[in-house]
């Protein structure tokens, strides 16, 4: 059966049915392959057997192999699924699994490691960091294979007793869309041999037939126990032919441990593994066709390297041989796929395995790492260095490096691609249903006509307002073509405001389509095109057609989603199938994709899709284009030369052609670069109304994205203000004097409307009207663009004179943290801008990797950012695992380096002087003033410094004053933050946050509490509550969240708060600065409102409120250091609303109380007494008597 | 022996008091509980048309916010294999609650809305098929286009009522409010759509103001057996000119509002606010006063006292005309003079 789908599904149904336990943990790009396994399992779905698998999640990927190891030894068959960062956590098992020849599949989306920077994208460099382990590796090129070779890794790792590493392209295989033949389970049950299976189990660890194995072993046998398990190594080869071979008998799909395809005389051999293969396959048949001698080896087996049936698969002509890897190992004599291929040939010429002679030149290079394009022109620039006599080795093809020069020079026009077929790319605005569409238009294409079909899916790196990038193809011939489309002969764009911002029409194939969403009808719609639109159409003799999407949608209750609308006129335009046929597939695909969600969705739909073709109209094209205006330049010309040389490049999405040197050789970047990009995605924004406004601060507390801000400054500064530039008297007792602005940035706002929800200021005359009330934003724009730039100018509040613990002054504080990338109405960063205001310019932040290093670290553009004195947050990402430690280690560095600080500062009394020196060393910076006194003082010892080096003094003295200036900064207070989300503090992280807890070092720990892995999809973390459905979670989270709180709470040592700036902000406030305060560690959990949570985010603040009032979650601070009363502090009262009338506004809830109604209200029944039990144990600790003195004390 | 029986919609109950559409019958427990106590039959919770396209389109929105937009996060939520929505799980209820009891069960649907895609007319015919007895439909219409006349209102219900009619095979109650021009009128176009009896009246959501928060809130308080004077109006009015049958609804409490609701013409009175007040049990003890009050002045059946104080059947119809309104001002008049 031919089946439309994604290779991370293909391979999660084989391995699904293959197995009795499932370890998951969500890891991108493979967290997918375990969301089928547990929405399976929660479906009850029975594996090969008849019986419904184990899937559990972990607490890290670490854990995974760790509970796949047990199952393993106890005679279950397991796998699990994971990727990159993933696989090096399970490296430790992975050799103690082989070392004990267990069989078992690990399927592998293969991705990227975190080096100089993290990559989600595809390339070998997590299994190659696996291949020493003993594993088997099976590579898979294309989704058809990773199903086929799932099953065959499977069956041979029965059989082998080896285990197995299956591996496809991270991203380009796993998320690619293909038309494959479905493997039935008939072919599964042929495939695997139940008498293996008994032999595994037969091999368990049992006390009815005992044995130990996991043995401590000494010198005298530790070595030939090593080698004792040859025999199986060398077998293996053999053994997956053969389980090849019995597939090919199956299904006709054959596979080879090498296969070859090219001239049978091939002169160059390119050896590749992965989709880039495919890639080769497909220019070895057209260099081939054009008579030249090449070919190619595809690596389906890499471990263990089966050197025999490596050279009999190369052609005896071979005279070159080009190897790719798509990894990198810096400091090696060449990448590992290389490496083998020169000890294979060298060992064939030593032992004359076969007869090559001439013995062939080989090089070796890297392509494609991070999923970087690889195209069939990059393949031939391969062949063609293959045919010079002196090749360049251990090249990259792909980049220009301009460093090393270890590139390869290609020709971009060279192309592969068969005319029969179409291709096509759509542009659309992330979330509004585009790719949805396109996954059901290929799915149509595919299982409607005859047609091969590929779908492949780019999304930007924002979370907010992305543009989404649809490459479909399809035709009469088989698609090798693993690589963006780069000339298609239909572009549709889904949302007019792109075609100003990205040149789409660049890759428009001359005679192409152009289907165009816009308001503008056919007659007007010309003189709206920037000129290089116009020029594309016109020269390339575009067909282009208008259609208003939006009109259609809002007209059939649609919203903003016009995806089906375009979908049905891309099948209109392109006439694909019959109209009526078309349509009919299309309803067909709505109902699949919507039915579940009720007849009410799938009629709107329908209506709309029947609306769509008669709006749809084609523009008659004028012969010159005539705009006068183009597509805007990506940053303004006022940023600085980086910002303009090279993140610019990558805001136009023209990063590929940035060369090696534009890049820092060492990560670092410059701060503060999202400013630069505005990407005026708000259609509404909030407008001031300065006459009812009461200057509370809470708009600007909460904006997630900083494009609030207040000032209050004096106002004859206002003079060369701008007409529209809106201020009011100041309303501070201290500062009437002062006027005040509270300024909107027009185009860094996404529109949330927090700030409205939270306005507490209602006319007294119509209350519907605010303080601050959302407007349209294209007639505001440039006026308060003026403004915005107006307000920056003005100077910042002297922080010395407000007072932190109140909203209202805080909120004057400049915020360092603005325009992230995450999602418009985020809950998580309100916390980390407070955080910023409060103490940013001696911030240090370790930031576990999750949603907050990519909202806060994701190129192009980031958000931390710096004051007018040139200080800000610094800011590091470190692992997802390990952020506890990281944070602890930046500690222990700064304490030191300010040990070293005063004890210079001692030693060099006689040059500092002694009133400077004590007042260096008894600096009270407890408060603003104390720091910036100190900050002064130490301006002034670096002056001295400066000038006393050099000048005559024993050379000890002015070793030590140079060491002093070194690190004079660190006699300033730093403010370390270790900041991360739910899923590393509850789960992953949750060992080392525990340990630096208990540390007694001054750190704060602030956890963004999603309660759900947010960054990676939603996936269950022991911070989800009961009752909550989440992915890992599919039949409703059983047991409560765990009260990390309450575990922190017991060293009695450490700062505790819980939080909810919807419930409480004033409180929230008080606990980051106590926290601070606070001599020792400090952690604050943080009640984040979450897109993964299932509602309208504008409501997050009243949700957080119903939570607090409902008792779920209780506002404390638990400080040790109190004498007077009970260290726990319950800062809200006892549960006065029903649970229920909170959880059931969250889609998370809802969903199982209409899937499952029985389960729902069984967990709601538990959730609610654990509220009710819990809120006694809380009233009982914040009963009970201060702690005895020193015992709180948590710094050493 | 005193006679409680009724007839309501063709089906013979064993005494008149009905209960009404309420969370009450959410529960299949409570169901039971509620023949035991002695109603006579009961009218299930209302499907609501609102609701269950509501619910399609906030699940459809939560489950598709922020899908297809960034790489590591493709979606949010699980894909469940049913959400039961539309009106499975309703239809499915009032299956489970005719096999739980022996009186008549008697499905609810309300809302408004007819020829659009909703298709929610057929849920009528699930509800049939489901077993129940008959239907009542709850018509609950709040015109707020000036542009919309009271005729095009008129229609709308009358268009309803037809189609509801045509879809199903069991006798059909419809549900009113008392805000037209011409009840009479009114009660009479319905009966000819189809109406086999009307249930009179609605009692309306009417939004309270949180002053302190400046918002409109939800309110709707239990009723009270004042309201029962605009229905007793109203039935005895329509008895004496319509064949459809007249239930009363809002406001019948106890024994004494059963039994005016029974003179003016009612066939049943229905209950709700008393039963959340009192309990299920409460029925029990309105049977006994009802009961009590018949011996009393030796009545011998209910249909005896049926209409008995309807428009016709008294000696002042104008009590329920104007000429009421004129003696009730006079006497407000005189008492102010008197203190």
């Amino acid at each position: 059966m031919k089946v439309t789908i994604d290779a991370n599904e293909a391979v999660a149904q084989v391995a699904y049915q293959l197995s009795e336990v499932i370890a998951i943990y969500p890891i991108t790009p493979s967290s997918t392959m375990g969301e089928w396994a547990d929405q399976w399992a929660a479906e009850h779905r029975p594996n090969l057997w008849g019986s419904v698998p184990s899937v559990v999640e972990m607490q890290s990927e670490g854990g995974a192999a760790g509970a796949l190891h047990g199952a393993l030894q106890t005679g279950a068959l397991g796998t699990t699924f994971t990727a990159s960062q993933g696989l090096l956590l399970m490296i430790p098992n992975m050799y103690k699994i082989a070392g004990e020849l267990n069989s078992t599949v690990m399927h592998v989306a293969a991705r990227s490691l975190a080096t100089h920077g993290l990559s989600i994208f595809g390339d070998h460099s997590d299994v190659m960091a696996a291949r020493a382990t003993g594993w088997a590796m099976l590579a898979s090129n294309s989704p058809q294979e990773a199903q086929d070779l799932a099953l065959i890794a499977h069956a041979a790792a029965l059989e082998t007793r080896v285990p197995f590493v299956h591996f496809f392209d991270g991203f380009r295989t796993s998320h690619e869309v293909a038309k494959i033949e479905k493997l039935e389970a008939g072919v599964l049950r042929a495939m695997i041999e139940d008498e293996l299976v008994h032999a595994h189990r037969a091999r368990a660890l049992s006390p009815d037939h005992p044995f130990i194995r996991g043995t401590a072993q000494n010198p005298d046998v530790y070595f030939q126990a090593r080698e004792a398990a040859n025999p199986f190594y060398l077998a293996c080869p053999t053994i997956v032919q053969n389980a090849m071979d019995k597939f090919a008998g199956l299904t006709g799909r054959q596979y080879s441990l090498f296969d070859y395809f090219g001239a049978p005389d091939a002169e160059r051999v390119v050896v590749a593994m992965g989709s880039g293969a495919e890639v080769a396959h497909e220019t070895v048949e057209k260099l081939v066709e054009r008579g030249e001698k090449v070919g190619l080896v595809k690596v389906r087996l890499f471990r263990p390297f089966p050197v025999e049936a490596f050279i009999a698969a190369l052609p005896s002509t071979v005279k070159a041989i080009g190897v790719l890897d798509r990894t990198k190992e810096p400091g090696s004599a060449g990448e590992p796929l290389y490496l083998d291929v020169v000890a294979a040939i060298n060992e064939s010429r030593l032992d004359d395995i076969r007869g090559l002679r001439p013995w062939p030149r080989i090089i070796g290079g890297r392509y494609g790492l991070s999923s970087k394009e690889f195209t069939p022109a990059m393949v031939k620039a391969v062949f063609d260095e293959l045919e010079k006599d002196r090749p360049k080795n251990h090249f990259t093809v792909g980049i220009n490096d301009d460093v090393t020069h270890t590139s390869l020079d290609y020709d971009p026009a060279f192309s592969t691609e068969a005319p029969e077929t179409v291709r096509a790319i759509f542009y659309g605005l992330g979330a509004d249903g585009t790719v949805g569409a396109n996954k059901n238009s290929i799915k149509i294409i595919g299982e409607e006509t005859d047609h091969f079909a590929q779908g492949y899916f780019v999304y930007d790196s924002k979370k907010s307002g992305s543009v989404t990038i649809s490459h479909l193809r399809f035709g009469p011939r088989p698609i090798r073509s693993s690589y963006l489309i780069r000339e298609a002969n239909f572009i549709a764009c889904h949302q007019f405001s792109f075609l100003a911002q990205l040149n789409l029409l660049e890759a428009a194939a001359p005679g192409g389509t152009f289907l165009l969403n816009t308001s503008h009808g056919p007659d007007a719609v010309w003189d709206k095109l920037p000129r290089t639109v116009q020029r594309h159409i016109i020269e390339k003799k575009l067909r282009f057609y208008v259609l208003d999407a939006y009109e259609v949608a809002r007209a059939a209750g649609l919203g903003g989603r016009i995806s089906t609308i375009m979908q049905t006129a891309f099948f209109g335009v392109t006439g694909i199938l019959p109209k009526a046929e078309a349509i009919a597939a299309i309803k067909k695909a709505i109902q699949k994709t919507f039915g579940k969600r009720g007849e009410a969705v799938v009629q709107k739909n329908f209506v709309a899709v029947d609306a769509a073709l008669a709006r749809l109209a084609e523009v008659q094209v004028p012969t010159a284009p005539s705009s006068q205006f183009d597509i805007r330049r990506a940053v303004s010309a006022d940023a600085p030369e980086f910002v303009r040389e090279v993140t610019a490049a990558m805001i136009a999405g023209s990063g590929d052609d940035l060369p090696v040197s534009a890049m820092p050789a060492d990560g670092t970047f410059p701060s503060g670069t999202t400013r630069w990009e505005k990407r005026n995605l708000a259609l509404e924004i909030p407008v001031w109304d300065e006459n009812l406004c009461i200057q509370c601060g809470k708009c600007v507390f909460v904006c997630p994205h900083a494009v609030i801000r207040s000032k209050v400054y004096p106002p004859d500064l206002l003079q060369n203000g701008p007409a529209t530039f809106k201020s009011v008297a100041a309303r501070w007792q201290d500062m009437k004097h002062l006027h005040y602005t509270l300024q909107i940035a027009p185009e860094d706002c996404t529109g949330c409307a927090l700030c409205v929800q939270v306005c507490p200021v209602k006319s007294k005359s119509e209350v519907k009207h605010k303080a601050i009330n959302m407007a349209p934003q294209p007639p505001l724009r440039e006026a308060e663009a003026r403004n915005w730039d107006f307000f920056l100018g003005l100077p910042e509040a002297d922080r010395k004179g407000l007072n932190p613990t109140m909203v209202k002054d805080a909120q004057l504080f400049q915020p360092l943290f603005e325009f992230s990338g995450a999602c418009a109405g985020c809950g998580e960063t309100p916390y980390v801008k407070l955080l910023s205001q409060l103490f940013g310019d001696r911030l240090v932040v370790a930031n576990a990797t999750g949603c907050s290093s990519i909202y806060g670290g994701n190129l192009p553009t980031t958000p931390w950012a710096i004051n007018a004195q040139g200080r800000g947050p610094a800011w590091s990402n470190s692992l997802f695992e390990d952020n506890a430690e990281f944070g602890l280690g930046m500690r222990l560095s700064l304490d030191q380096q300010g040990q070293y600080a005063r004890e210079l500062v001692k030693q060099l009394s006689t040059f500092v002087g002694d009133e400077l020196g004590s007042a260096l060393l008894d600096a009270d910076q407890s408060n603003e003033a104390g720091i910036q006194a100190q900050r002064a003082r130490v301006a002034t010892l670096k002056e001295k410094l400066k000038t006393l080096i050099g000048e005559p003094s024993p050379a000890p003295d002015q070793a030590r004053l140079r060491d002093l200036l070194a690190v004079a900064d660190a006699l300033v207070k730093k403010s370390v933050w270790i900041v991360g989300g739910d899923g590393w503090a509850y789960d992953i992280g949750f060992g080392g946050l525990d340990h630096v807890l208990a540390s007694g070092r001054k750190v704060n720990i602030l956890v963004l509490d999603t309660e759900v892995y947010s960054n990676t999809g939603g996936q269950m973390s022991k911070a989800t509550p009961c009752g909550a459905v989440a992915k890992y979670a599919a039949s409703g989270k059983a047991l409560p969240k765990k009260d990390l709180a309450m575990m922190a709470m017991t060293y009695g040592s450490a700062y505790v708060a819980r939080v909810a700036m919807g419930g409480n902000d004033g409180h929230t406030l008080k606990a980051f600065l106590e926290a601070e305060a606070f001599d020792g560690p400090s952690l604050i959990i943080a009640y984040s409102h979450c897109i993964a949570h299932g509602y309208d985010l504008v409501h997050g603040l009243e949700q957080q409120k119903a939570a607090v009032l409902s008792g779920y979650w209780p506002l404390f601070r638990y400080n040790p250091n109190l004498r007077d009363r009970a260290p726990l502090q319950l800062d809200s009262k006892a549960p006065s609303l029903p649970l229920d009338k909170y959880v059931y506004n969250e889609a998370r809830y809802t969903m199982l109380a209409q899937s499952d109604p029985e389960r729902a209200k069984c967990l709601l029944g538990r959730a609610q007494q654990h509220v009710a039990d819990r809120w006694k144990s809380y009233e009982h600790l914040a009963a009970m008597a201060p702690l005895a003195k020193g015992n709180g004390k948590g710094g050493l | 022996m005193i006679d409680l029986t009724t007839t309501y919609l063709g089906l013979k109950l064993r005494n008149p008091l009905v209960v009404s559409a309420s969370p009450l019958t959410e529960n299949i427990e409570n169901i039971q509980r509620m023949e035991e106590a002695g109603a006579a039959a009961i009218v299930m919770h209302s499907l609501f048309e609102e609701q269950i396209t509501l619910e399609s389109h906030e699940l459809d929105r939560h489950l598709s916010q922020g899908a297809e937009s960034y790489s590591e996060s493709l979606s949010y939520f699980p894909d469940l294999t049913s959400y039961n929505l539309g009106p499975e799980g309703y239809v499915e209820h009032v299956r489970r609650a005719k096999q739980a009891v022996k009186i008549p069960i008697i499905g609810s649907l309300n809302g408004v809305s007819m020829g659009t895609w909703t298709n929610w007319i057929d849920y009528a015919r699930k509800i049939q098929d489901a077993g129940a007895d008959a239907l009542e439909l709850n018509v609950y219409y709040i015109p707020t286009n000036p542009e919309m006349t009271g005729e095009h209102v008129e229609q709308l219900y009358c268009h309803l009522v037809r189609a509801v009619k045509r879809s199903i095979r069991i006798p059909l109650a419809v549900k009113i409010g008392p805000c037209f021009s011409s009840m009479m009128y009114m009660g009479r176009r319905l009966e000819q759509a189809g109406a086999d009896a009307l249930v009179l009246f609605n009692r309306f959501y009417q939004p309270d103001f949180d002053l302190e928060s400046l918002t409109v809130v939800p309110h709707l308080n239990f009723s009270s057996s004042q309201e029962l004077l605009l229905r007793l109006h109203w039935v005895a009015i329509l008895f004496p000119q319509l064949n459809a049958d007249l239930a009363v609804t809002g406001g019948v409490h106890s024994a004494t509002d059963t039994l005016k609701a029974m003179m003016a013409g009612a066939r049943v009175a229905m209950m709700t606010s008393a039963l959340l007040k009192h309990g299920i049990g409460h029925l029990q003890s309105v049977l006994r006063d009802l009961v009590k009050w018949m011996a009393e002045h030796d009545y011998k059946s209910i249909h005896q006292m049926q209409g008995s104080m309807s428009h016709w059947a008294v000696a002042e119809p104008a009590a329920f005309e104007r000429g009421n309104y004129l003696r009730v001002l006079s006497s407000y008049r005189l008492r102010g003079q008197v203190s």
